[in-house]
């Protein structure tokens, strides 16, 4: 699936600047962003459910721009389900067939194998106010599915359910896409979601996409601290870059009272307002002797890791975490560092 | 516990002693006059039955109430599904026009049809100048006349449910349709249709319901051609002074109106939430 140059205005509000994306065959893509960002709109463009201001949007060879949604074969599961409450499970499944005038026999087999799929062989029967939410998204997900899609959309399809079940429904999509590797976009708030699921991740914000990248290239190289903030947990220190050369820039760091030479976000330019990314885990603990003097203020115990909080000498605060180990303690004088070949300095938008 | 009950009682006794007075016990009281006929307890209901004419007025008072249940129906879904469409100025504007008629006074609103429908009425006229008709049609003093006229002061009641019932559809069922596949003519039939239908039958049981005990508007466009069991009712007491057949034809109509809709209850199944969301 290609969108080129797509976008969609209300009047005078751009929800979608011209976008140029294209999903590989068989690839799970998601688009993640905070609300109006753009993405459901993008999402909706490719359902057909909206038309672009402006583009072309193609499904394989097809250009399917002025396209109603009934005639480009796609799947789309909603964040409400959107399940039709008056039929059964099995006539909710069977209705893309039903509609496309298969002949019954075969209705009934692949309506059963979908419903095999999400594991909800026996549910058939049942109408829709007797499933819990979980057993509905999957009901909405058998009925995307079974009419087989050229592209499977989905419109932050956990966004109802509780936590726990929501992992559990991750994995579950997460096989069914391994299994099948159906052409997908997802549409999702939570990046870890977005961590889970995709083969590649496409970060939005005000109606364009700021990277697109797989999950490590977004963890390890953000683009910028919108998107090193949105992707995991960061801490963002206000920073000057002295010099840039090649991939490489030395900066001053006034939290730290310290120069270094860190990995530069590509097109970084000398600048005195730019932003250096540390990753928790990159923050260490009485590891080297010259460390920069801190007090822990905060322990948070999270199972197999501790998240602590240091403020430094400069009144700057800092998030860490490492392996649990007990002795460490609010209060605690310590001497910090941090992996300078981890860190990463981007531009601060 | 038991505090609570008599706290609960007290706070109910006004408003169920006043049903109980003006309500139930008149209702009793005529009822119970249906088995006084000195003939017998059950004369009065022999005579309904027995009697052709007014087997036949029952059965032309059921037959009119459906065919004006049906045909408000009809008219009310295009109104019904306009007013989901329209937005501000033209949403009140339309509202109103529906809701109109209802501060109109039912009698001014039927003999304004009996001017309309007279036989050299302004309706008559211009068909015949159209060339429609040869001699001017028979509307007044007839089914048609009835039809007619509770047709229009009907109308509203099939609207508003059915309005309440379309605008209560999930636009995302429609969506969810669309992307699967489904043409226009499969989305309404297989899923909007479907869930219109508790406004549609809810609409259609009011108008019907109402238009089994309309007195005015048969006794003014049907005169005596088209008799009602309400008019029946009427003449029994005004002309006859017969109390008890009069009681015991309310008391028919009743008996047939509950059975009626239990039946409908049964079949479709309100209530049980089936298109609840």
């Amino acid at each position: 699936m290609r969108f080129a140059g797509s976008a969609k205005n209300y009047g005078a509000v751009s929800a979608l600047k011209p976008t140029d994306l294209e999903i590989r065959d068989g690839e799970f893509m998601t688009l993640l962003g905070p609300s109006g960002s753009g993405k459901t709109t993008l999402l909706n463009l490719a359902a057909g459910y909206l038309e672009p201001s402006a583009g072309r949007i193609f499904i394989g060879e097809r250009d399917v721009t002025d396209l109603p949604a009934r005639q480009r074969n796609i799947g789309m599961v909603f964040q409400n389900y959107a399940l039709f409450p008056h039929m059964s499970v099995a006539d909710n499944v069977a209705y893309g067939l039903i509609v496309r005038r298969l002949p019954k026999p075969e209705i009934q087999r692949r309506v059963a194998a979908a419903l095999a799929m999400v594991r909800l062989d026996d549910f058939g029967a049942r109408r829709i106010q007797e499933l819990s939410g979980g057993q509905q998204q999957r009901v909405a997900l058998a009925r995307a599915i079974v009419i087989e899609p050229d592209v499977l959309l989905m419109d932050e399809p956990l966004g109802a359910l509780d936590k726990q079940l929501r992992r559990q429904v991750q994995l579950e999509l997460r096989r069914l896409h391994e299994e099948h590797r159906r052409t997908t976009i997802y549409v999702t708030h939570d990046q870890e979601e977005a961590l889970v699921l995709s083969d590649r991740v496409a970060v939005m914000r005000d109606g364009s996409i700021e990277q697109l990248g797989t999950a490590a290239e977004l963890y390890d190289e953000p683009v910028n601290a919108f998107v090193a903030g949105f992707i995991g947990e960061s801490n963002l220190l206000p920073a000057k870059v002295v010099s840039v050369s090649g991939v490489e820039a030395r900066i001053d760091i006034p939290a730290f009272g310290q120069s270094a030479t860190v990995s530069a976000a590509k097109g970084l330019k000398a600048s005195n307002d730019a932003r250096l990314l540390i990753r928790p885990e990159h923050v260490l603990i009485d590891r080297e002797p010259d460390g920069l003097a801190a007090e822990i203020t905060e322990v948070v115990y999270l199972g197999e890791l501790t998240a602590f909080n240091l403020r430094l000498a400069t009144g700057e605060t800092v998030w860490g975490r490492q392996i649990t180990d007990r002795s460490l303690k609010r209060g605690m004088s310590v001497k910090a560092s941090w992996k300078r070949a981890s860190a990463r300095i981007v531009p601060k938008n | 516990m038991a505090r609570r009950h008599i706290e609960t009682l007290l706070l109910l006794a006004p408003a169920v002693i006043l049903l109980l007075l003006c309500f139930v016990v008149p209702l009793a009281r005529l009822f119970s006059l249906a088995f006084t006929d000195e003939a017998g307890p059950f004369a009065t209901f022999a005579i309904l039955a027995e009697s052709n004419v007014y087997r036949r007025v029952m059965v032309n008072t059921f037959l009119v109430a459906l065919a004006v249940a049906l045909i408000t129906v009809v008219l009310a879904w295009p109104v019904a599904y306009i007013l989901t469409k329209l937005k501000g100025f033209w949403f009140a504007f339309a509202l109103y026009g529906v809701l109109f008629p209802f501060w109109i006074s039912v009698l001014v609103r039927t003999f304004s049809w009996m001017i309309l429908l007279e036989r050299n009425g302004p309706l008559n006229r211009f068909l015949v100048n159209l060339g429609i008709t040869d001699k001017p049609l028979a509307l007044l003093f007839n089914d048609t006349g009835v039809m007619i006229g509770m047709v229009h002061v009907l109308l509203p009641y099939a609207i508003l449910p059915l309005y309440g019932a379309m605008l209560r559809i999930d636009q995302r069922l429609l969506m969810a349709s669309d992307g699967l596949g489904a043409g226009l003519f499969d989305t309404f039939r297989r899923v909007y249709f479907p869930l219109c239908l508790p406004g549609l039958m809810g609409g259609a049981t009011f108008v019907f319901l109402l238009s089994l005990g309309f007195f005015i508007t048969p006794a003014l466009l049907g005169g005596s051609n088209a008799i009602t069991l309400s008019m029946l009712i009427a003449s029994f007491i005004n002309d006859r002074l017969a109390w008890s057949l009069a009681a015991a034809a309310s008391l028919v109509l009743l008996v047939i109106v509950l059975a009626l809709l239990a039946a409908t209850a049964k079949v479709l199944p309100f209530g049980k939430g089936m298109y609840a969301k």
